[in-house]
């Protein structure tokens, strides 16, 4: 794949206080990277900077060449903003508004106009009034307005925040499928990691202006660099462990005095790593599963609690562990609190991290007690 | 009781027979009004949507200067204007005093602030992201401006309007610069004053019927235009 956008030194300044600096952030020819970080990390103004609509610091090349002429690059890029901000105008004029100001021909831009709005499932609605239109009808008619200019690059910023449950998941997937269709580039921030995994082929993550990590969806969600980005992508146990032994194939680590097994090698010279294990790689059983799974523990269920979809598990095993599971795995093990269960995990499945800050994980004895702390999921 | 009747029926019959002397008040304040107004938006809008989109030192300032030119005492205009236009005065030579054109001065003076002072504010209400949106979709500063005020055409109308109700029912300035010559300066404000004054209460009511009516029709506008619902 080659660069079409490399951000070198950027910084954004509101005022007084520097909101956003990346040191270099790349973004490959027809590759969908999202940046995903949490409210108030700075993404939008990361991607204002990225399509040189705010001022900011450091160097923006396009194609390799430094961006100089702002409206020139504008005029090959697009951006979807989380409003659908559509004129006082029919849809198909709204659609084809960007086209307008670049001096396109009336007929040409309706054509192109009412090609994009068909790839957004909104065709019918051409003639229509904007006003008339619903919020989630509106931001596709904002994104068919961005990919009627057939853009090199499509920078969308959280277009999906304000739709309820139903139009977002909709609005999701006619945005992925419109975008692989014509292999647009594209820049997608967000909060949502169900969104950044539905579209991400890589995944930035933007915490407190920085990006902390950049990696494949796949390896992101399931091996976040340290415990901040392991917070943020939904990895909620990270606990803090000691090297009992190491050799080519195993690690051996010890949390709170039960061994793990993992075939992920330490960190440099760390003997105190961070393990980091995705919830929703732990299987829960009522008795331990003859499996080829290396690690198994016995444990006393603390809470079961639904999240969306599916049910988070708290268990006490000696060391604090969250599982998620399915509304049906929960209910045909009648899961309760103060139930024994066990839970078992691969090998493969836990990573290390570097333990760049003391680790904050409770004491068994005061997990009973409910006392809460940041990183322990009892509380 | 019996004079208000006795005025209103007389009212009647003035306008069901298109009496001449309220036809030419009324043209002659339609044509005084409708100039003023048209002058002011000529100037008021593109004044007021600068004020509205460009960021200077003092522009809080100007803006606030704007803003006291809305509630201008029109007596105030008049004298302003009278001096000026007065045959010592530094436009006597123009020969504008007792004439439609002074009234079309005083009264512009009356109405450009109300279309740029209401037009900043229209303007500004636009949505600021919609700035950025347009600057994103790679619209230059002047096509930024001309959408804008596209977009905001409804409180823009809203502004013209106001402006054209303040000066169709003034009354201060008119007179005091136009001087209410009977078939010229006449309109309807000055007429209406001048028949009450005479206690011909038929004819001034003939008049004050179709002032209210203009001001009904300004109204109607303005509230069509507030009402009227906006894209997402």
């Amino acid at each position: 794949m080659t660069e079409l956008l490399t951000a070198n030194d950027l910084a954004v300044w509101r005022g007084q206080r520097e909101v956003v600096r990346v040191e270099r952030l790349t973004i490959e020819d027809r590759e969908t990277l999202v940046v995903l970080g949490p409210n108030g990390a700075g993404k939008t103004s990361l991607v204002l900077a990225l399509a040189s609509l705010i001022p900011f610091r450091g160097e923006l090349r396009f194609h390799g060449e430094i961006v100089r002429e702002p409206i020139a690059y504008r005029r090959r890029i697009a951006v979807v903003l989380q409003r659908p901000l559509l004129l006082d105008r029919s849809v198909r004029e709204n659609a084809a508004l960007g086209l307008a100001l670049r001096g396109v021909g009336r007929h040409d831009r309706d054509r192109r106009a009412d090609a994009a709005l068909a790839r957004l499932g909104v065709a019918h609605l051409a003639t229509r009034p904007a006003s008339s239109l619903s919020g989630g009808e509106a931001q596709r008619v904002s994104i068919a307005r961005a990919l009627a200019l057939d853009p090199e690059i499509l920078f969308l910023d959280e277009p999906f925040a304000g739709l309820d449950a139903p139009a977002r998941e909709s609005a999701i997937a006619d945005l992925a499928r419109a975008v692989g269709d014509g292999g647009v580039t594209t820049v997608l921030v967000t909060h949502d990691r169900d969104e950044a995994l539905s579209l991400a082929d890589r995944v930035a993550v933007l915490i407190a202006g920085r990006i902390r990590q950049v990696d494949r969806a796949e390896s992101l969600f399931v091996r976040p660099i340290d415990p901040e980005v392991a917070e943020f992508v939904g990895v909620e146990n990270v606990l803090p462990a000691r090297v009992q032994a190491s050799d080519d194939e195993i690690t051996r680590l010890v949390i709170a005095d039960r061994v793990l097994e993992v075939t992920a090698t330490p960190p440099a010279g760390e003997l105190f790593p961070l393990v980091g294990i995705p919830p929703d790689d732990i299987v829960i059983a009522r008795e331990t599963p003859a499996t080829s799974a290396r690690n198994a523990f016995a444990g006393k269920i603390v809470r079961v609690e639904p999240i969306g979809r599916r049910m988070r598990v708290v268990l006490d095993c000696g060391f604090p562990l969250v599982a998620h599971i399915t509304h049906r795995s929960a209910r045909e093990l009648a899961l309760r609190a103060g139930d024994d269960v066990v839970a078992s995990f691969k090998a493969t499945t836990p990573h290390l991290l570097a333990r760049h800050r003391r680790a904050e994980i409770s004491p068994l004895g005061s997990f009973a007690q409910g006392r809460s702390s940041r990183s322990s999921p009892l509380g | 009781m019996d004079l208000i009747l006795a005025g209103l029926g007389e009212a009647a019959v003035r306008l069901v027979t298109g009496d001449p002397d309220v036809r030419a008040a009324t043209t002659a304040a339609l044509a005084v009004s409708g100039s003023a107004t048209l002058l002011s938006i000529a100037t008021g809008v593109p004044a007021g949507a600068w004020l509205g989109l460009a960021r200077f030192r003092g522009r809080e300032l100007v803006l606030s200067l704007v803003n006291t030119g809305m509630g201008l005492p029109p007596v105030v205009v008049g004298l302003f204007v009278a001096v000026l236009v007065w045959r010592s005065g530094p436009f006597g030579a123009l020969d504008w005093y007792c004439t439609r054109q002074a009234m079309v001065v005083a009264q512009y003076l009356l109405a450009a602030p109300t279309v740029a002072g209401l037009t900043a504010i229209a303007i500004q209400s636009v949505d600021p992201m919609l700035r950025v949106q347009l600057a994103a979709l790679g619209a230059t500063r002047g096509q930024t401006l001309a959408i804008l005020v596209r977009e905001a055409r409804l409180p823009i109308l809203t502004a013209a309007m106001a402006g054209f109700g303040a000066v169709i029912s003034e009354i201060g300035a008119s007179l005091m610069v136009g001087c209410n010559i009977k078939g010229d300066t006449r309109i309807l404000t000055t007429a209406i004053a001048l028949d009450t004054s005479k206690g011909e209460f038929g004819s001034a009511f003939a008049l004050a019927f179709i002032l209210l009516l203009l001001v009904f029709a300004v109204n109607l506008v303005t509230t069509w235009a507030q009402q009227r619902r906006r894209p997402a």
